[in-house]
């Protein structure tokens, strides 16, 4: 950091955004109007799965006010296309995944309660919902397929697909890890299950579309985590229009946790039909919709065998894993229990033979993809269950058990037997501090203290690692992924000094409005008040691919920051012309280009200015202006990594676990803004501990979701947490130019297993082994009183 | 929401008056349970009667009972100093009601004449034998609550106070839906000279009911311990994807212990 910039990189600095959140002056998609704006609303299928027979439409379209109503033949009559998948896998015997359609408008059968089947537009939206409650749909209900387990000898959901299976892949050297079981001297076999979870953003999805016919162009605010790649798959997969006639954007958005990255059918359908009615149309989910037709997360049973020799290492591991990806494959279902899943099964251990196997399944469910980890926080649940698992097996301390098995600090970089090369990390670092942290040595003391008033007490770790930055592109691409996985910024300097960003990433309550404006006052030694980011606007920002997996610093921030560099280099030539001086004898730094060793120097502010207004400029050599554009593509994931732990006490009387202490080590490379970080991480931690505690998605065996309100659908709360003991350790990533790892969905991955063994720790006195997610008091009641009988018995 | 009209009473008979002329009219007290049903679209009533400026918010000790005004918000209740001191297990459960913003919204009219089974207040109303005074008669605790939103009000009938005797000891103890923060079980315990009554919601299928047996167990002797190795019988009990009806009725006699100690 520059001497007398507190607010450069590694400082905590408030965050610029909060004023307008806080104050209530954000400007949501759903606070945009527009004049002549219709208003959509969606009739959606209440049963789980039907052939449709019939869609009468006559009385709703006849109620005053009602512009127009549309059916999923109107879609296909206009040749609409379908929603898209945009990552596949090869399938086991070679053949591919099966990509059935997926209409914007159901027109021939219905897949989930909550899919789409018509759409009624209207001059206010209590009108489109009185209509739409006048569309009379006739369906032939078909069985519903809601058990994961059953799913492949259930009733047919798409049009020959075999077994309900959209795809069947492997990952890792079958045959070694056959021969590593053979040689074991234990194996510790579990299932496990991760339940499903509903992503519950603040703000509901929401767009306004507009088309403009005299210039034949479109806008479409929308709530979207990225809006380039919402223009390109609506204008190039959907609705075919050219990208250049397509402006997107994404004002304030409320949250996504994965949820928004997709394109959903709603604005696809409110886009179509702006043009069809030549009005602005919006459509705002309310909480209901929320529940039914945001994609969903999670929801895996994996079945998981670990070998161990005769010094307690782990040789070998298989997983064999049904991923529950609903009624239909949303755009990142397949990559997300695949290669965000599979890749991960190392974890930060050596284990030098790894087979995975993971039958992606179709059921009368909520599309299922990406949420807060996406793969990642399956994959660490399953491993880090294991890990205590085994421990308990061989009789061993699992914080020891962990320590040996660890990839040592001096293997690095380090090739794992499911295809990522890490690049670097310490994994007994965090793991000693978080033991420090939480007084691991003084816990049967805690426990011994506990048990007197009544309560057992339980103790959990978690280590875990993750692929963060998602990235490089060619190897996305040759992993079957549609998509490139750069990061783009323009670093515009205005004649005054000032700087404007333009970032392909997008912010959602991320915080890049101040950690990327860090990155960039600390780089030109100017005030942070002087630089703006600019994201969401697709005629504003270059082509971005936006915000998931914890990319935005580590691949955003890294081209934020070649385009800096870029900015300084012109500048030095700049500079070493008006100083008469040769480019090579310039320096920068503190914001002054100056000639090394004497005191000729310019301001940052200076060359800005000559850079516009070049009276005395190298002409020769350079072009005016001082702007520069930078596409980042890395060369390799980052792997953020750390250990958490939790304690909890369980009162016995009523099955609740009371979550008492936390304390967690990470290690994100270096870190930009401390405190945004510690947000990160905190928020991340609740997510995790409300599934591990306290979040499910339950469908009825009719495929009803009984969980489709917060009277029913329990998310974490304050008062659900203690005081969160949060701390970092630092190995700085090797391969981008800040350091860094990313932050924003660890809490999430590490926190679901070190409660869970938590639980199990506290309740393993008594004889109990495991516990499924969300470990409710009735739950965990059962698993006492069973306990309890057995013993008596 | 359907579109309704609004209209404010000016008092009980005035709303009575509107009430009757209205096709499909519904009082309007806190919304906290009205207002949601609506927005969903749950009920679609032409005149909504608001019952605010009907000077039905008080609180008054008179000897040995409570009077609370039906429009009286449980953030009053909870912080009124003669109910803490008569009848703490009455604070102490209006103060436990929802959030902040609920408690200054909803009444204890609206929570009784609703008669949700997951509720609070029904368990003090009966557990303390409590009267409800209507516009028309008043309604004994034990003739009021019919079963699951169900009362003995008429459909022209206003709740206008509720009486609630104020007894030796008395205590709540709610064990919350985890996810709704309602009762998923919560028993009322209140000691009287002749006798320990105890109220129990969340957990009926016909709402609030009184455990017996626990009455019993108390009755001879007021102590926690009375209730060791009690067990209820789940029948009759609800049961939903929260709690079972066998792990109701544990919780049943574990709340009534912790209720007695709290006493
Ligand atoms: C987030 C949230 C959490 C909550 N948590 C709890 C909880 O933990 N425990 C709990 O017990 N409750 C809880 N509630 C409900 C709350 O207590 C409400 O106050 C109560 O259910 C209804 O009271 P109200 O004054 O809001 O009535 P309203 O919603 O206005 O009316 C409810 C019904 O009663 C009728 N009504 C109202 N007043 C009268 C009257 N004087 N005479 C006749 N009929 C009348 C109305 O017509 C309507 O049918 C919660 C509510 C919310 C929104």
């Amino acid at each position: 950091m520059p001497e007398g910039i507190a607010e450069g990189i590694g400082a905590s600095v408030r965050r610029k955004e909060d004023r307008k959140f806080i104050t209530g002056r954000g400007r949501y998609t759903d606070d945009i109007n527009r004049a002549g704006q219709l208003h959509a609303f969606f009739v959606r299928s209440d049963v789980a799965h039907a052939k449709i027979k019939s869609v009468d439409i006559k009385k709703a379209a006849a109620m005053d006010g009602v512009a127009a109503v549309y059916t999923g033949q109107d879609i296909a009559d206009d040749g609409v296309g379908g929603l898209i998948c945009g990552w596949v896998v090869p399938n086991r015997d070679g053949s591919a995944t099966h990509e059935p359609p997926h209409p914007i408008l159901a027109k021939d059968k219905v897949r989930y309660v909550g899919d789409h089947v018509a759409m009624v537009v209207a001059d206010s939206l209590a009108t489109a919902q009185a209509a739409a409650e006048l569309v009379n749909v006739t369906y032939e209900t078909l069985p519903a397929v809601v058990d994961l387990a059953s799913a492949a000898t259930a009733a047919e959901i798409h049009d020959g697909m075999a077994n309900n299976t959209y795809f069947d892949w492997e990952l890792g050297d079958e045959a070694a890890t056959a021969d590593a079981f053979s040689k074991a001297k234990h194996v510790v076999s579990a299932t496990l299950r991760n339940n499903r979870l509903i992503p519950n953003a603040v703000e509901p999805r929401a767009a306004v579309a507009e088309y403009d016919h005299i210039a034949d162009s479109y806008v479409l605010h929308s709530t979207t985590q990225n809006p380039h790649l919402l223009r390109l798959v609506i204008c190039a997969f959907v609705l075919n229009i050219p990208e250049s006639k397509m402006q997107i954007v994404a004002p304030d958005v409320g949250g996504g946790f994965g949820s928004k990255i997709y394109l959903y059918a709603e604005e696809a359908c409110c886009t179509w039909a702006a043009k069809k009615l030549r009005r602005p149309i919006k459509w705002t989910a309310d909480r209901t919709q929320a529940f039914l037709s945001d994609a969903h997360g999670r929801d895996h049973i994996n079945k998981v065998q670990m070998a161990l020799d005769d010094n307690n290492k782990i040789i070998g591991l298989r997983v064999d894993t049904l991923a529950n990806l609903g009624g239909y494959l949303s755009a990142f279902a397949v990559v997300t229990p695949t290669y965000l899943h599979g890749t991960l099964l190392s974890g930060c251990y050596a284990i030098p033979a790894i087979y995975t196997n993971v039958k992606g399944m179709a059921t009368t469910t909520a599309p299922v993809d990406a949420y807060r980890g996406a793969g990642r926080p399956e994959a660490t649940f399953l491993l880090e269950r294991m890990m205590n698992i085994a421990a308990a097996e061989i009789g061993m301390d699992p914080a020891e058990f962990r320590r040996i098995n660890f990839i040592p600090k001096d293997a690095f970089p380090y090739q794992t037997a499911v295809a990522l090369q890490y690049d670097i990390g310490d994994y007994e670092a965090p793991l000693d501090r978080a033991l420090e942290m939480i007084d691991y040595k003084g816990f049967e003391s805690r426990r011994a203290e506990a048990a007197k008033r009544g309560k057992y007490r339980g103790i959990g770790l978690s280590s875990y690692i993750e692929a963060c930055g998602i990235a490089p592109s060619a190897v996305v691409g040759a992993l079957g992924g549609r998509v490139g996985l750069y990061e783009s910024a323009v670093v515009r300097v205005d004649p005054t000094g000032t700087v404007s960003v333009f970032t392909g990433a997008h912010s959602h309550g991320q915080g890049h409005d101040t950690t990327f404006a860090q990155i960039v006052a600390d780089k030109l030694g100017i005030p942070l008040a002087n630089v703006e980011i600019v994201h969401g606007d697709t005629n504003r920002i270059p082509f971005g691919m936006g915000t998931y997996g914890s990319r935005s610093l580590a691949v955003g921030g890294t081209a934020i920051s070649k385009a800096v560099d870029k900015v300084i280099e012109k500048g030095k030539i700049i500079a070493a012309h008006m100083l008469e001086a040769a480019d090579s004898d310039m320096e920068f730094k503190d914001g002054k280009f100056a000639v090394a060793g004497t005191d000729k120097e310019k301001s940052f502010g200076e060359i800005a200015l000559s850079a516009y207004v070049p009276h005395n400029f190298p002409h020769d050599r350079l072009e005016p202006g001082l702007e520069e554009t930078a596409f980042y593509d890395p060369l390799n994931f980052t792997y953020p990594s750390g250990t958490h732990i939790a304690e909890v006490e369980i009162d016995p009387a009523t099955g609740v676990v009371t979550l008492v202490d936390w304390a967690c080590c990470d290690d994100f490379g270096n870190l930009i803004n401390p405190m945004i970080v510690e947000g990160q991480v905190h928020g991340g931690i609740a997510q995790g501990v409300g599934q591990a505690l306290l979040e499910n998605a339950h469908y009825d065996e009719n495929g009803q979701l009984l969980t489709a309100s917060y009277m029913d659908y329990c998310m974490p709360r304050a008062d659900n947490f203690p005081s969160l003991q949060v701390d970092y350790t630092v190995t700085a990533c090797t391969h981008n130019d800040l350091g860094v790892k990313g932050c924003g969905e660890a809490g999430a991955i590490a926190s679901p297993p070190a409660l869970i063994n938590a639980v199990v720790d506290a309740l393993s006195p008594l004889g109990v082994t495991d516990m499924t997610m969300p470990a409710s008091p009735e739950k965990v009641w059962r698993a006492i009183q069973n306990a309890q009988t057995k013993a008596a018995e | 929401m359907y579109a309704t009209d609004y209209v404010k009473a000016a008092d009980v008979a005035d709303a009575a008056a509107k009430l009757a002329a209205a096709d499909d009219g519904k009082l309007l007290a806190g919304g906290q349970t009205l207002l949601p049903t609506l927005k969903q679209r749950l009920a679609s009533p032409d005149k909504l009667i608001d019952l605010a400026g009907c000077g039905l918010s008080s609180i008054s000790k008179s000897g040995d009972a409570i009077k609370i005004g039906a429009m009286t918000c449980h953030a009053d209740v909870a912080n009124h100093k003669d109910v803490a001191a008569a009848n703490p297990g009455l604070a102490s459960l209006a103060g436990g009601i929802g959030d902040r913003q609920v408690r200054n919204c909803g009444t204890i009219g609206g929570s009784v004449a609703n008669n949700d089974p997951a509720a609070c207040y029904p368990a003090a109303v009966l557990a303390l034998g409590g009267t409800i005074h209507t516009s028309k008669r008043d309604i004994a605790a034990e003739d009021f609550f019919v079963g699951m939103f169900e009362t003995a009000l008429d459909e022209d009938e206003i709740i206008t106070a509720v009486t609630l005797p104020t007894p030796q000891k008395s205590a709540y103890i709610k064990f919350p839906n985890p996810a709704s923060r309602y009762a998923m079980v919560g028993v009322f315990v209140a000691q009287f000279a002749d006798g320990v009554r105890v109220a129990v919601t969340g957990a009926g299928e016909d709402g609030v009911f009184r455990a017996s047996d626990i009455e019993a167990a108390l009755t001879a002797k007021f102590d926690a311990a009375s209730l060791d190795g009690m067990t209820m019988s789940e029948d009759g009990l609800m049961g939903d994807i929260h709690a079972s009806p066998a792990y109701r009725a544990h919780l049943i006699v574990e709340m009534a212990r912790r209720a007695v100690a709290a006493c």
